[in-house]
């Protein structure tokens, strides 16, 4: 990678060897033509409207990289003969009904129509009857409107790795023979493309089987692909787009709330949609579709207000969770400081920990790369995390890394999960046995460090699983050391960029404190770069401003969790708080940014820092503690409104700042060998949810409908054989309705923790799996 | 009702004939003459004759030139922009409207609002439509931009209520299905121009 210059259009660009010329164009604010072009994405070729000529031959600039001095024309007058014919052909036959489609005003048919001047048509060919349909229950697809431009199934591919749709047979008419003669080149291999193809589930079926993420209802240029809750019931250009940040998981992607007034008759403004920067960043369904979580009919209630402040002054101890800003979590902390309560937190402290215990071992404040550098990778590492489950974006990161960079993948977890193996071709998952998380460190420290970084010490441990060719650590961890040695040897062809990421497992775990020492030995001696997931929203900005404790006592106040005296947003609490859809304040994400978010809806009651201002004298905003974030920690005192929240035309991300990173002297990393007896045999039970699910308030919103239940493999549900099981933790007991998920692999059973009202943080301790006794009832 | 009378502007080419008029008095003496003239000559009698003739031929004959407003309206030119319209399809009976928001759009008054969902035959439904006419000012884009002819103006143009909102409901605006025969095609602002034939260009279809 090294820094060109290429001229387009007789204007100087700087750009990177390697880069298409689409992209250098866009950065430079050169506008090329393209819809089938997705950027992070392989280009699929499907439209050519992006022809141009670089050195006086035509090429896609979708597709064709640039070199040192290229001279690149976007317009000439072949081009735009191309050009036209090519949206002529894209109109023939398409409905017009841009009166009633969903995608008028932002659509880009017709923004190329016009953009290229089609006025009138010079082909036909018989319409084939093409029927809507819906896909699952938020995708719905209209083919006739379908202009099979296959970003959506590029997208499913490359980003999402669910590969849920692809192109298949339209059976319409093949194009008449004098057309190949009479027209531009191109546009008849592209009608010629077109007209034979239509995009449909992959599976046969007439249902896709994927995660719902909503991303092909993003990236359709058209109206074909439309959420069902959206469709028909607004005009884009009604609605008022709301830069914000996503409230649940970690990744804290930037979205759009988009608003409208709810009905004629009520004029109070409600979220119809969400959407995103689809090029530079992808949401999962929780983003796209949980977005009506906001505490609704909320006035000041000045009685409840009074008995806050007396539960805030007799509380001991506050318990929370990790859906909460920053500037809230300051307050949190400025509570424990100023009445000694204690703060309680049982997402985030098992993370806190660890982060303390990586610190202390490695000397680095925060763990040394994120999700952004770990896609540019081209060998990935997964450890401790359910992908598909416990944080969509660091799954995307996965796949994409397999797609676009011809990469290589490992993906050690007790759950075995059908997905990841399809994300590529050099994916090896290892499905180890619960307790043996230390032992894939070492075998990772095995594979990739080299042997004179490590002390004797370990170098002596490592080898002492070594008999031979076989490698006892592949063993233990379920799989044939022959067969990995082979398969490992031709992942490592050709690689440079190593990257490892951590989940949950790790942080919930008995030896956490160990294997946070492995992961700061890892990122010390071996050329991994190493991102932590952490494990609900806000986790990472919450460990950082809190000082959290580890058990509640006393009188306590639920802050959105259970308690003597409740607030909650989800409006079933002694005082009602707004969500985070209603309020202003800065997130925390895995990337270690502190990003803000907008508040989309109306909140007319009380929240936080009135609480704070009736006790203390303190700022009169939530956000005037913006610029009082914990400079120690690595935040920046700078003002909310100074904080900028979007994405330029480049794809560079403009949303808030990052995390300062600060480092000092560290010792010599002292490992604990792993104990073979820690390995739970028997039934196990891991806390995870089902995707889409995060939160209580993912479960508000009306279009996730993934119950609470006990998620199985399809094997292990027929084990069970009943709809119902009963599940022990010792003397607590929970009668659940069982759910099979498909992708699902194993004996370990699922139970999600997104409904706090059940308590499974509780009866989990913690660790993250459990012995359990399962039986049907 | 035809629209000749109002598209014909060209006033310079019409008949106008100079009156025929002696010169006006100059000197004092010849005012006093014709002050005299016209007393002598009973020239008051003339008009009062005028009068009494008209006013025989009104009562007695077909003259009269009032209207009994509010019991007559007289006719109102198509262009005129009062309380609107919605229209059916002469055919069906069902709405024009297709709730494609444009005239919510392009309303510089703010003042049309309207819900539309997803119907049981997979088609556009508009479920609720409202007008304000508090705030609307009758400049008649709402028409003009309808792809459909479907908001019109008509020819209501007394807008005294008790209430405002008597006006604003789509049932109130919308052509009685009963009277579907009596509707009359727009032909004010955003009618389709007689010569519309003329100027598209035909797609080719293969069928």
């Amino acid at each position: 990678m090294s820094d060109i210059t290429v001229k387009i259009n007789s204007q100087e660009c700087k750009a990177q060897e390697g880069e298409y010329i689409l992209n250098v164009a866009r950065a430079n604010g050169i506008f090329i033509p393209a819809i089938c072009y997705l950027t992070r994405c392989s280009p699929t070729l499907a439209c050519r409207i992006c022809l141009v000529e670089a050195d006086g031959k035509q090429v896609y600039a979708c597709n064709a990289k640039v070199k040192n001095g290229m001279n690149i024309e976007t317009v000439t007058e072949n081009i735009l003969k191309e050009r036209r014919a090519i949206m002529e052909v894209y109109d023939v036959n398409h409905p017009l009904q841009c009166g009633v489609c969903d995608q008028s005003g932002s659509c880009e048919l017709q923004n190329y129509t016009l953009e290229l001047g089609v006025d009138s048509q010079t082909y036909s060919i018989a319409d084939t009857v093409r029927e809507s349909k819906n896909w699952s229950s938020v995708l719905h697809y209209d083919a006739g409107l379908c202009i099979v431009c296959e970003r959506c199934v590029t997208v499913c591919k490359d980003m999402i790795g669910d590969s849920a749709i692809k192109t298949t047979a339209r059976g319409g008419e093949a194009l008449d023979k004098s057309y190949k003669d009479t027209m531009p080149k191109d546009a008849y291999a592209m009608w010629n493309k077109l007209q034979k193809s239509v995009i449909a589930p992959s599976n046969g079926t007439e249902q896709t089987n994927c995660s719902d993420c909503g991303e092909c209802v993003a990236v359709c240029p058209v109206g074909a692909l439309v959420s069902r809750d959206f469709v028909y019931t607004t005009n884009a250009w009604e609605l008022n787009r709301i830069p914000a940040t996503c409230a649940h998981c970690s990744s804290g992607c930037h979205i759009y709330y988009e608003t409208k007034p709810t009905s004629i008759s009520n004029r109070e403004e409600k979220i119809y949609r969400v959407t995103n920067e689809w090029n530079y960043m992808s949401l999962c369904g929780a983003g796209r579709f949980g977005y009506d979580f906001e505490n609704t009919n909320v006035s000041k209630d000045e009685k409840a207000f009074a008995l806050a402040i007396e539960a805030f002054k007799k509380a001991q101890t506050i318990r929370f969770n990790a859906t909460i800003t920053n500037e809230e979590a300051l307050m949190l902390q400025t509570l424990k400081e100023k009445l000694g309560v204690k703060l309680v937190n049982d997402e985030v402290r098992a993370f806190q920990k660890f982060l303390n215990a990586y610190s202390d071992a490695s000397g680095k404040s925060l763990y040394g790369s994120d999700f952004k550098e770990l896609m540019n990778s081209d060998f990935i590492i997964s450890v401790g995390s359910i992908l598909r489950k416990d944080n969509p974006n660091a799954r995307y990161v996965f796949n994409n890394v397999q797609k676009m960079n011809k990469g290589a993948g490992l993906y050690f977890h007790p759950i075995g999960d059908t997905v990841i193996p399809t994300f590529g071709k050099s994916v090896e998952t290892f499905n180890h046995k619960v307790g043996l998380e230390e032992a894939v460190c070492y075998l990772i420290l095995d594979l990739f460090a080299p042997k004179d970084k490590l002390s004797d010490e370990v170098k002596d441990y490592i080898e002492s699983f070594k008999d031979g060719d076989t490698n006892g650590l592949v063993e233990l961890l379920g799989k044939d050391s022959a067969k990995f040695k082979a398969s490992f040897d031709k992942m490592m062809g050709k690689k440079s960029s190593f990257g490892l990421m951590v989940g949950e497992d790790f942080f919930y775990h008995e030896k956490s404190e160990n294997l946070a020492k492995l992961i700061a030995l890892i990122e010390e001696v071996t050329p991994l770069n190493i991102a932590f997931i952490p494990p609900k929203s806000n986790a990472l900005g919450v460990s950082l401003i809190c000082e959290l404790d580890d058990e509640a006592t006393g009188y306590t106040i639920g802050y959105n969790e259970n308690g003597d005296f409740k607030l909650s947003a989800l409006g079933d609490g002694n005082l009602d708080i707004p969500a985070l859809n209603q309020q202003e304040g800065t997130l925390t994400n895995m990337n270690k940014k502190v990003v803000p978010t907008n508040s989309a809806l109306e909140y007319n009651g009380y929240e936080l820092n009135d609480i704070m201002k009736a006790l203390f004298d303190v700022p009169r905003l939530a956000i005037d503690w913006t610029a009082y974030l914990p400079v120690d920690k690595g935040f920046m005192s700078h003002e909310f409104d100074s904080l900028p929240n979007h994405y330029t035309n480049a794809g560079v991300e403009l949303r808030g700042y990052s995390l300062v990173k600060f480092t000092r002297e560290a010792n010599e990393i002292k490992v604990d060998r792993f104990d073979e007896k820690a390995i739970l045999e028997g039934d196990i039970v891991c806390r995870a949810n089902p995707q889409r699910q995060f939160s209580d308030f993912t479960d508000k919103a009306h279009q996730i409908n993934e119950a609470f239940g006990l998620y199985v493999s399809d094997a292990k549900s027929k084990s069970i054989g009943t709809s119902k099981a009963e599940i022990s933790f010792g003397d607590e007991r929970l009668i659940l309705d069982v759910m099979v998920d498909d992708r699902m692999e194993g004996d370990i059973v699922a139970l999600p923790d997104f409904q706090s009202k059940h308590n499974v943080y509780g009866l989990f301790g913690t660790s993250r799996y459990k012995i359990v006794t399962i039986k049907g009832v | 009702m035809s629209l000749e009378q109002f598209k014909d502007r060209n006033v310079g080419v019409q008949n106008y004939r100079q009156l025929d008029l002696p010169q006006s008095p100059t000197t004092a003496m010849c005012k006093v003459k014709q002050v005299a003239k016209r007393s002598l000559k009973g020239e008051l009698f003339v008009g009062l004759g005028v009068t009494v003739r008209e006013m025989v031929s009104t009562l007695f004959g077909k003259g009269l030139h009032t209207t009994q407003y509010p019991f007559e309206k007289l006719p109102i030119s198509p262009r005129y922009r009062a309380i609107h319209e919605m229209l059916r399809l002469l055919e069906s009976g069902n709405y024009r409207c297709i709730g494609c928001g444009l005239c919510e759009k392009i309303c510089i008054s703010n003042c049309i609002s309207m819900e539309t969902r997803y119907d049981e035959n997979q088609r556009k439904e508009v479920s609720a439509y409202t007008i304000n006419f508090g705030r609307c000012i009758f400049c008649g884009y709402c028409a003009e931009v309808c792809p459909e002819l479907a908001i019109v103006h008509g020819g209501r143009y007394e807008t005294a209520s008790e209430q405002r909102a008597s006006f604003s409901l789509f049932e109130d605006m919308l052509t009685p299905i009963d009277q579907l025969s009596l509707q009359q095609e727009y032909q004010g602002f955003g009618a389709v121009s007689p010569n519309a034939d003329d100027n598209i260009k035909k797609t080719p279809l293969a069928y």
